[in-house]
């Protein structure tokens, strides 16, 4: 997530392409000669085969490499190459074993056994057990571990060490969401860290696992090095190294890349439709692309006045409390044309919480697609007209803003209801361009449709403490990062209302609660689905937010590697150990 | 002389008190906490999870308490943990970050007297000759010119086009396996851009100075007398009129002092160095008071001690001081 922001930033990013296209337009026939010179091959029946060092560029510096403690995304990536989980989501979103070699869910969907791989050995050498699981269980519940992960395992009833390789947990009552869970977040070396304060220990920065990669080294603010384990339980991954490296701005990281300083980086929407089709880059680069697990949308006020405590609902909003004007503004916005203008076009229109073609994802619920006449209608039904005095259009329209400042009702392209005018404030957060110009472009088509909107851009943590926890907005713009599973209890369910809780726009529907509540207790594939395509039905209906888009992830890596599959949300690194550089393009060797 | 210095070092006791509390209440006004970064909108933060990390840090004691219990591990020279998820000792962060940006800062520092001093001398003495206007327009369009945007071009011209010089950060790839001269210069290569374009945005400021100050000493009497009693211009404008132009650059340097721990944010962004200036911010962005308190006490400090230097050397240089 973009938070930083700085208007050198953006004026950066309305500059850079003219720039970076006077510069390059003059000098490419030179770089033509030099890719031509490299002779790249990308054809992927090249033999498999060890060695070279990836580079992957990242705005941000891991924090902290024990993934129970980190919160933020650039740790969360080293960390899963150095420490597995007992199970992971597979390319197709299932949950396999990973460190676990299979497991059982008894008849009631209570308790769980996980049966572990034997042999798989810490870096440094010792064994990986159940009483490392059992370890990191009890560190993440431990009341001192400042940790924002706990909730998901405060649900667990009992914890026990069969045996050296059999874990088991029984839970108060049946939880789906849990199995995925039991990722890398409770897998700690117990050796290492028994009796010591996590917080204060070395591994955070020199992290031991048992991945993918092994830690070699953390400079800080300029690179994590990992390299091959070489004693992976499955198998030790083709490339010699892995390099984070950190470069706070996307401009250099792009000249970067360009310069052969980094061989993967997340491109901008702009960078990858309009600055990677040189000739060069496409020659020695690939651009990915694919959906990933998040979503933005307008979220509407749903409640005017709340009970202090509980944050319940008292009295609902007078013009969002109505579904018709929550359709009309969703007729109103053409979803397509923001997707075009703002992500150009990398990306699709949100139907409802869920990313198209995932299986919670139903591909039959109500579409707004773009409709002027019809939002008119919604809000005409719903008592919305441009009422008042017809000013003679030769006056001056300072004149018409006077009158209305005096307290007259004037016909002047706003709708009116109850004497008050059509009018509310979006807010959104500073430095997320993507989100000021959807912002913009909803500003206008709700203009058209006698809704006048204001946008106002706030700083994070003030927008968050004093307008979402306080719940002082009619409308803003956000987006969700999910996980991979559908579990969206917290967002939806109508008893998250109180402060600092995620149903900030206070929507209640005890049909979608009872659903969010099956949906979480059932291990049943089917019937899951069946609850999460209701969901997604009633909330595509009822519009407590209006969707907006599903961003693309558009990664570009350089063409030597081979063995890149890319699937929706999961992403491309989940199979990193099999991507290789054939053996003679290989651009860096290792010597000891 | 001792007396003034002991006294000087004691006026600095309550200044830095003052300075200490003033920033220590001042950021707490700003909204939100340092649990925000782990717990907005994560959904998977629970507000009882929320309530540990703020009894973690502390942040349920009224504030004069916390500045208390900040005070207290201060005068042990102990500026506490980071708030950020790392946990790690303040002075561990930010030293780890002030070698690069000391040796940036000085260099920089060193280049812009080197060059703006003669600047300034030489403008002065050929006043609004085409040499004046020139140079008065170069470093004027140093000063002017976004530095984000310069470095983006050299970076495209030097690093991309002509591969002469890396486009960011401090060390290529396998700088483990260079020779000695290979590491000099491949640390070198890394620190020209970033050097260079400092200084030419820093040139403005002392040359201009520098020419108001000779112009100013050309003007005097014992100037004129020093013509009159025949001297070469060469040594009127070298040994006479720039020894006393140069005093007041004294002052200056004193006051660069706190400068050299400081850096731009986006400077150091834009060419990937992990300097203070992005400590900073990034710990204001996650309202990370321990480092921002420990920077601001550095930063004071230096400032204090800054200001003392410099009214040494003017007392050691200039025999008019000395004297009183």
């Amino acid at each position: 997530m973009y938070r930083t922001s700085h208007i050198a930033y953006r004026i950066l990013h309305i500059l850079l392409p003219f720039i970076t296209f006077l510069i390059t337009a003059a000098n490419c026939a030179k770089i033509d000669k030099e890719a031509n010179a490299a002779q790249l091959t990308n054809n992927s029946t090249a033999p498999a085969a060890y060695g070279d060092t990836l580079v992957e560029g990242t705005i941000g510096e891991p924090s902290v490499l024990i993934p129970m403690l980190a919160g933020d995304s650039a740790s969360q990536n080293v960390a899963s190459l150095v420490i597995n989980g007992l199970v992971k989501y597979d390319k197709d979103l299932t949950l396999v074993g990973d460190l676990a070699e299979s497991w059982d869910i008894s008849k009631n969907g209570l308790v769980i056994t996980f049966y572990l791989k034997k042999g798989v050995k810490w870096t440094d050498g010792v064994e990986f057990t159940a009483d490392d699981v059992m370890f990191g269980y009890k560190t993440i519940i431990n009341e001192k571990t400042p940790t924002a992960y706990s909730e998901d395992y405060k649900q667990v009833k009992k914890a026990e060490v069969i045996d050296r390789y059999t874990f088991r947990i029984t839970y108060e009552k049946p939880f789906a969401p849990a199995l995925g869970s039991w990722g890398n977040l409770i897998v700690l070396p117990k050796h290492l860290l028994e009796g010591k304060d996590i917080t204060k220990s070395e591994l955070g920065r020199h992290p031991i696992g048992m991945g993918r990669f092994k830690f070699l080294k953390w400079t800080p603010g300029q690179d994590v090095v990992l390299e091959a384990n070489p004693g992976y339980f499955e198998g030790r991954p083709y490339i010699d190294r892995y390099i984070y490296r950190v470069i706070p701005d996307p401009a250099t990281m792009f000249l970067e890349l360009k310069a052969g300083g980094i061989d993967w980086m997340g491109l901008t929407p702009i960078q990858y439709t309009r600055q990677a089709n040189t000739a060069y880059l496409e020659k020695n680069f690939k651009k990915y692309r694919y959906p990933v697990p998040a979503y933005t949308y307008m979220g509407l006020n749903l409640c005017l006045r709340r009970e202090t405590k509980t944050g319940k609902c008292i009295e609902k909003h007078p013009w969002f409390g109505d579904k018709r004007v929550r359709q009309a503004i969703a007729y109103a916005i053409d979803k397509h044309e923001i997707v075009d203008g703002v992500l150009f076009g990398l990306g699709s229109p949100a139907t409802g919480p869920y990313v198209p073609n995932t299986w919670p994802y139903n591909p039959n619920v109500k579409k707004y697609d773009y409709n002027p006449e019809k939002a008119k209608e919604l809000l005409a039904d719903a008592g919305w007209k441009d009422t008042g005095i017809e000013l003679p259009h030769w006056l001056p329209s300072l004149f018409g803003r006077m009158l209305k400042w005096a307290g007259w009702n004037i016909k002047d392209g706003v709708l009116d209801k109850d004497g008050r005018s059509f009018e509310f404030t979006i807010l959104t957060n500073q430095g997320n361009t993507v989100r000021i110009n959807t912002a913009v472009i909803i500003q206008r088509r709700l203009e058209a449709v006698g809704i006048k909107i204001n946008v106002r851009i706030l700083e994070w943590s003030t927008f968050i403490n004093e307008f979402i926890d306080k719940r002082r907005f009619e409308a803003v713009i956000l987006g969700w990062g999910l996980g991979l599973d559908p579990d969206q209890y917290d967002i939806w369910h109508s008893g998250k209302t109180k402060e600092k809780e995620f149903n900030f726009v206070s929507y209640n529907n005890p049909e979608v609660d009872a659903l969010l509540e099956k949906g979480r207790r059932t291990f049943d594939m089917e019937e899951r689905k069946k609850a999460y395509f209701r969901i997604h039905e009633i909330l595509a209906e009822e519009l407590p937010y209006i969707f907006l888009y599903v961003p693309d992830a558009t990664p570009i890596v350089h063409a030597r590697f081979q063995g890149i599959d890319p699937a929706p949300l999961i992403g491309m690194g989940y199979n990193i150990d099999k991507w290789y550089v054939p053996a003679g393009q290989q651009k860096h060797k290792i010597t000891q | 002389m001792i007396t003034y210095l002991l006294k000087r070092l004691l006026e600095m006791i309550p200044t830095l008190f003052g300075i200490t509390i003033i920033s220590f209440f001042i950021i707490q006004l700003a909204p939100g906490k340092p649990t925000d970064v782990l717990a907005d909108l994560n959904p998977k933060m629970t507000p009882e999870a929320r309530e540990r990390l703020t009894k973690y840090y502390n942040l349920d004691k009224p504030i004069h308490v916390q500045y208390l219990m900040w005070l207290k591990r201060v005068a042990k020279l102990d500026f506490g943990d980071s708030f950020s998820t790392d946990r790690r000792p303040v002075w561990t962060k930010i030293k780890e970050r002030l070698s690069i940006t000391i040796l940036i800062n000085s260099l920089a520092l060193v280049l812009i007297f080197a060059i703006a001093i003669p600047i300034g001398v030489s403008s002065a003495v050929h006043q609004y000759s085409l040499y004046d206007k020139i140079t008065t327009m170069l470093v004027f369009i140093g000063f002017a010119i976004p530095t984000f945007w310069l470095a983006l071009l050299l970076m495209i011209l030097f690093g991309v086009n002509l591969h002469w010089l890396p486009v960011s950060g401090l060390k290529s790839l396998g700088y483990e396996n260079l020779s000695i001269m290979g590491k000099i210069w491949d640390s070198v290569s890394h620190l020209i851009l970033p050097v260079t374009l400092e200084a030419f945005g820093g040139l403005a400021g002392i040359s201009r100075y520098m020419r108001s100050n000779m112009l100013e000493v050309i003007r005097q009497d014992y100037i004129t007398t020093a013509r009159a009693k025949g001297l070469s211009e060469r040594k009127v404008i070298y040994k006479h009129a720039l020894r006393n132009a140069l005093l007041p650059v004294i002052t200056l340097l004193g006051l660069s002092i706190p400068g050299l721990i400081g850096g731009s944010v986006i400077f150091e962004n834009i060419f990937g160095i992990p300097g203070m200036g992005q400590l900073f911010y990034q710990s204001v962005m996650m309202r990370d008071y321990p480092v921002i308190m420990g920077i601001l006490t550095i930063g004071a400090i230096l400032t204090l001690l800054g200001n003392m230097l410099a009214d040494i050397g003017y007392a050691l240089t200039d025999p008019r001081i000395r004297a009183r």
